[in-house]
């Protein structure tokens, strides 16, 4: 797989962590850093994104990270729309396609987007003239979590990356947390072990670049840290799983599974968690477990996001009009009358 | 008497000889006297091959015409080389009654540039519950039936219609997908929709179907096509199928053999068909089976959708993509520039072959046939640009790509139903083209 530095005009968009060069999820774990550092230090809102609108485009429920990005936008100043799917235009038959071009109509900067289909928000960067951010889209990426877990594991791995190891445990076909971290440590150097149940390890899974583990002890036996993934309840529907009992037994985070781990290892979920399915609550709430880091540090890590994608946004060139020649660079149309600030 | 076209300098497509055909009143004669010509049309070397036939078409109409017409889709068949089509029934309504039948054929043979030929649903509505009317559907014309995009799920039903099929003689045209295995699948299963967080579709959501089917075949005695055929196991079936001698055939498709699920690449709706792009491994059986012969013939799964409706997220385009004025070029381009087969051998896969796949009559190069003609320059190279087809659907995966061979002219019936507009001018004789267009 290729990585390059992004493009500085396409760095208004963070569609996902695959072919992201080490160097700049390193620049941003910085600047979420200093994002933090700032963030506890109060005083907010500041005036970063001032005169930056936001809107928050959110096609399929969630309460976290539609959360932790609006508080990001709003503690840096920024105007802060929300569309939620219920009572939207969506929901009426409108065409994805005619909801971002109306909504690009309406002089957004930022578009941050969740959506039920994998390759929603890149299918929006082709045919909007706005930054476009991945909140999450169908079973494929959620770049944002997946820097707030490296930023998480940063903490935890005392800034080395290097020669560390994280176990993948559960329904990774499922998870667009899975695919980001994957992309995410193997760019910084890290590998990842996954494991889970043979119906939920999707085809060519490896050539992500990590290894598939036959059982869950195997993948967490040394291992620098483990994440077990969320295990949505209706994959016993499909003949995917034969019951929630049988998972925990056999692939759940359990204390004697934990023990497993390297010394100084930690624990992490993306959340929501099912208590008692993949993490048992005595792991969740246990010394290891730096869940609510995770959630702290997704503050600090999506301020740090719309940050960059602002800044990209600001110098790029005069584009065309929203949605003409499919929002292709260089096309014909009027110069669009970004406002500067 | 009418007088005669003659094409005249052309190189056969078979023998390499220089011939000289003439044809009056849609059929290819005999007598080639110069001063009986009314027009003449000057070859000047190029291949003289009989027209081409593509088995699998969606020509939408009734009903989808928004997306293409029975005008739109055989002018894009004759601009293809094609001089007959065969469409598929599940337009709106279903074709699973004559007077449907009657109706696509009369509304072609007022607005068609080439001939078409139905194919009938094998079940009411393509449900896979009732059957239709296979003797009704045959004696309206149809020449094959097919409940295409709506396999026939249950084996039993499936097993009473190849029965009844036997009293039409009519193929049963099978679209291998098993819907349960598929479940929500939106491309090839593999490391490509793993990468794309894409739900995959199995090589083996086709195959089960196609060993179901050659078994039923075997038992019922009744004639199977297997429509586009994408991956290795379902080729070994069709191998398995022909060692037994059993009345079982199969297509594939061009995309099938020129392309893989990495052509997908960034969510690409334009790859984005059923069955799916494959493997390289697949891509590679998909060859194979064309060079030795197990496919009978070739197909194009035609299948044009409007630009609102493939520029959506990926999950909820619609399958398919367009073919008729693609396919020639690419079997050029790709089997027979690189030596997998001889220009004759790939011209027969369009042409005879799938004329005996179907029972249509035979067209040879030969006094008495009818004048179903395609000349063509195997050499010349052209970009594939969707803007300019004659195709409403501009759903292509090969847009851009430079390919070899040309039709220069098509004659369906002794009527000039294309001729190129860059090259052709030079020569066809404008008398030929007002005779052409006066037909």
């Amino acid at each position: 797989m290729s990585r390059a530095t992004t493009p500085p005009r396409e760095r208004r968009h963070l569609l996902g962590l695959e072919g992201m060069s080490r160097e700049e999820i390193l620049a941003i774990l910085d600047a979420a850093e200093c994002c933090r550092a700032r963030l506890r230090a109060g005083g907010m809102p500041f005036d970063d994104l001032r005169g930056v609108t936001v809107l928050l485009a959110f096609f399929e429920d969630s309460t976290r990270t539609r959360v932790s990005f609006e508080l990001a936008a709003r503690h840096l100043g920024a105007t802060v729309a929300t569309l939620t799917t219920a009572g939207s235009s969506i929901s009426k038959g409108e065409s994805l396609f005619d909801t971002v071009q109306n909504i690009g109509a309406m002089g957004v900067d930022l578009v941050v987007v969740r959506h039920s289909a994998s390759g929603a928000p890149a299918f929006l960067a082709r045919q909007l003239d706005v930054g476009v951010i991945n909140a999450g889209d169908g079973r494929h990426e959620h770049p944002t979590q997946g820097l707030l877990d490296l930023m998480t594991l940063r903490d935890a791995w005392k800034n080395r990356f290097a020669g560390r190891r994280l176990a993948l445990v559960g329904d990774v076909a499922h998870s667009r947390v899975a695919r980001s971290a994957i992309f995410g440590l193997t760019a910084l150097g890290a590998s990842v072990t996954v494991a889970g149940p043979a119906t939920l390890i999707p085809a060519g899974l490896e050539r992500l670049g990590c290894a598939v583990a036959p059982t869950v002890e195997e993948a967490m036996e040394g291992a620098d840290a483990v994440m077990a993934l969320r295990l949505q309840k209706e994959r016993m529907d499909g003949g995917l799983l034969p019951s929630l009992g049988e998972f925990s037994k056999v692939w759940g985070l359990t204390v004697e599974r934990v023990r497993l781990l390297a010394r100084d290892a930690v624990v992490l979920h993306p959340g929501p968690m099912n208590r008692g399915v993949e993490v048992m609550p005595e792991v969740a709430d246990g010394e290891r477990s730096v869940i609510l880091d995770q959630v702290e540090n997704g503050v600090a890590l999506r301020c740090a996001v719309l940050e960059r994608c602002a800044e990209a946004a600001r110098r790029a060139p005069p584009a065309p009009v929203a949605g003409a020649g499919l929002g292709a660079p260089g096309g014909t149309g009027a110069a669009h009358a970004k406002e500067t600030v | 008497m009418r007088p005669i076209t003659l094409i005249r300098n052309a190189k056969h497509w078979k023998t390499g000889a220089r011939v000289d055909v003439g044809f009056r009143d849609g059929v290819i004669v005999a007598d080639l006297a110069e001063r009986e010509a009314g027009s003449v049309i000057e070859a000047d070397g190029l291949t003289l091959a009989p027209g081409l036939v593509d088995l699998h078409v969606h020509l939408r109409e009734p009903g989808q015409s928004v997306k293409e017409t029975i005008a739109t889709g055989t002018r894009a068949a004759a601009a293809g080389g094609f001089t007959a089509v065969c469409c598929m029934p599940n337009t709106i309504p279903v074709l699973d009654e004559a007077v449907q039948v009657e109706w696509v054929r009369e509304r072609a043979a007022a607005v068609g540039s080439c001939r078409v030929h139905p194919i009938g649903a094998v079940t009411m509505g393509q449900q896979g519950e009732q059957l239709a009317p296979a003797m009704a559907l045959k004696t309206a014309g149809a020449v094959a039936l097919s409940d295409d995009g709506h396999p026939v799920v249950s084996a039993a039903i499936m097993r009473r219609a190849l029965e009844y099929a036997r009293h039409a003689n009519l193929p049963i045209v099978c679209h291998e997908e098993d819907p349960t295995l598929r479940g929500e699948g939106q491309m090839n299963e593999g490391f490509t929709a793993t990468r794309l967080g894409l739900r995959g579709i199995p090589n083996a959501a086709e195959s089960v179907m196609v060993r179901r089917d050659v078994e039923l075949a075997e038992l019922t005695g009744g004639r199977v096509h297997l429509a586009h055929l994408s991956c290795f196991e379902s080729f070994e079936a069709l191998r398995d199928a022909k060692r037994r001698r059993l009345a079982v055939t199969g297509e594939t498709c061009p995309h099938y053999w020129t392309l893989t699920d990495e052509a997908v690449g960034d969510y690409d709706t334009n790859a984005r068909m059923n069955p799916p792009l494959r493997s390289e491994r697949d891509r590679d059986a998909t060859l194979a089976a064309i060079v030795d012969g197990t496919v009978d013939c070739l197909a194009t799964d035609h299948a044009p959708h409007t630009a609102d409706e493939k520029r959506r997220p990926f999950e909820e385009a619609p399958f398919g993509i367009v073919g008729l004025e693609t396919a020639l070029a690419l079997t050029i381009t790709t089997l027979v520039r690189p030596g997998h087969l001889s220009l004759a051998r790939a011209l027969e896969l369009w042409t005879d072959a799938p004329r005996r796949v179907f029972d249509l009559p035979a067209v040879r190069l030969e006094p008495g046939n009818p004048a179903d003609l395609v000349l063509l320059d195997p050499e010349a190279e052209w970009t594939v640009e969707p803007e300019r087809f004659h195709s409403k659907g501009r759903n292509t995966p090969f847009a851009g790509w430079k390919l070899h061979g040309r039709v220069l002219a098509t004659v369906c019936g002794g009527r000039l139903t294309h001729r190129d507009p860059s090259v052709g001018v030079a020569r066809v004789r404008r008398e030929l083209a007002a005779a052409g267009e006066g037909n």
